[in-house]
């Protein structure tokens, strides 16, 4: 990438890469979103597993969580480096073999379950 | 109508204060050199100022550039362009700088070559819908022109009339692109949405 578009990027982006934590696809994080409503401000969680992360290391990267809300799948798709996101709290590391998890979508409770990753020192 | 020379260095994204993406281009706007001055009591009998950009090697400037230049008082430039009626008032061999000539927030035009596409169709370079069916007797049609006029009169076909051709590689003025940063210690310009044209090619950022 041309140098003078990576000092943009870094320099008109208030977020650091390295405030956020590692995560990948298998995880399960909550993020607190901040959400406007009309003049007053509140953040708001929404919990479940990373399905994948796309364009990494662009000023556009993303990152989709799902999870089941009311036996309905519910699947957001995040901005990383997004003002309106307070905070990503890594929950549970999972153990996955891909790095999209498209097939959680055609399974349903046990069959969604994921391994935890154990991280050894 | 002030201005200054540019060139693209590419696309990215920032977020706007409010929280949204926006997709965005980096200019490298100037300094340009103020190469000529067009006035009134000259010959000339406009008002103009004439601006400079981008180096190039003396051996490949030709000698009367080369004098145009030495009056100046400036290295050989890649690229002129003249601007009527500058908002600021300027010498012979000035310098102009990005923040000198333009403020965030406020909006652009910019003109660039756009990116050649060769010899294309109609639907590519006119926006032509084609035949629209592939089935009920159609054959190689698809992206067709269609009737290009009528028979014994006029006998002729229109001038100017839409057909397949070379595309791309012309002058393509694009018209009120918001300034959504400048960077002068880096002499960065950057614009929300696309301009005209490849990567490294020479602008020219209008106000």
């Amino acid at each position: 990438m041309n140098e003078l578009i990576k000092f943009v990027e870094t320099t008109l982006t208030d977020k650091q890469r390295s405030d956020i934590p590692a995560f990948k696809a298998g995880d399960t994080v909550n993020v607190h979103v901040k959400i406007k409503e009309g003049n007053k401000e509140r953040v708001q969680q929404f919990q479940g597993v990373v399905i994948q992360r796309k364009n990494p290391n662009t000023n556009g990267e993303t990152f989709t969580v799902r999870k089941i809300s009311n036996g309905v799948g519910v699947e957001r798709i995040f901005p990383l480096l997004s003002p309106s996101i307070e905070k990503i709290e890594v929950v549970r590391l999972g153990k996955v073999r891909r790095a999209r998890l498209y097939y959680l979508r055609g399974k349903q409770g046990k069959a969604a379950r994921i391994k935890e990753r154990i991280v050894e020192k | 109508m002030s201005g200054i020379i540019g060139k693209k260095i590419g696309m990215t994204s920032i977020f706007s204060a409010t929280g949204h993406s926006v997709p965005c281009t980096v200019i490298e706007a100037g300094p340009c050199v103020v190469t000529q001055v067009k006035s009134l009591e000259t010959k000339d009998g406009y008002v103009a100022v004439q601006l400079g950009y981008g180096e190039i090697k003396e051996k490949n400037a030709t000698k009367p550039m080369l004098g145009h230049f030495k009056k100046a008082g400036t290295t050989p430039k890649r690229k002129l362009v003249e601007f009527k009626n500058f908002e600021k008032e300027l010498q012979l061999g000035d310098e102009v700088r990005v923040e000198d000539v333009f403020e965030e927030g406020e909006f652009v035009d910019i003109v660039g070559t756009s990116k050649g596409k060769g010899f294309q169709g109609v639907v590519k370079r006119h926006g032509f819908g084609g035949v629209g069916q592939a089935t009920h007797g159609q054959h190689n049609r698809l992206r067709a022109p269609g009737s290009i006029g009528a028979a014994s009169y006029p006998a002729r076909v229109f001038k100017g009339l839409r057909m397949a051709g070379r595309m791309g590689g012309k002058r393509v003025k694009v018209q009120n692109l918001r300034v959504m940063k400048i960077i002068p210690e880096k002499n960065l310009l950057i614009v929300k949405g696309a301009v005209p044209g490849a990567i490294n090619s020479l602008l020219i950022i209008e106000k």
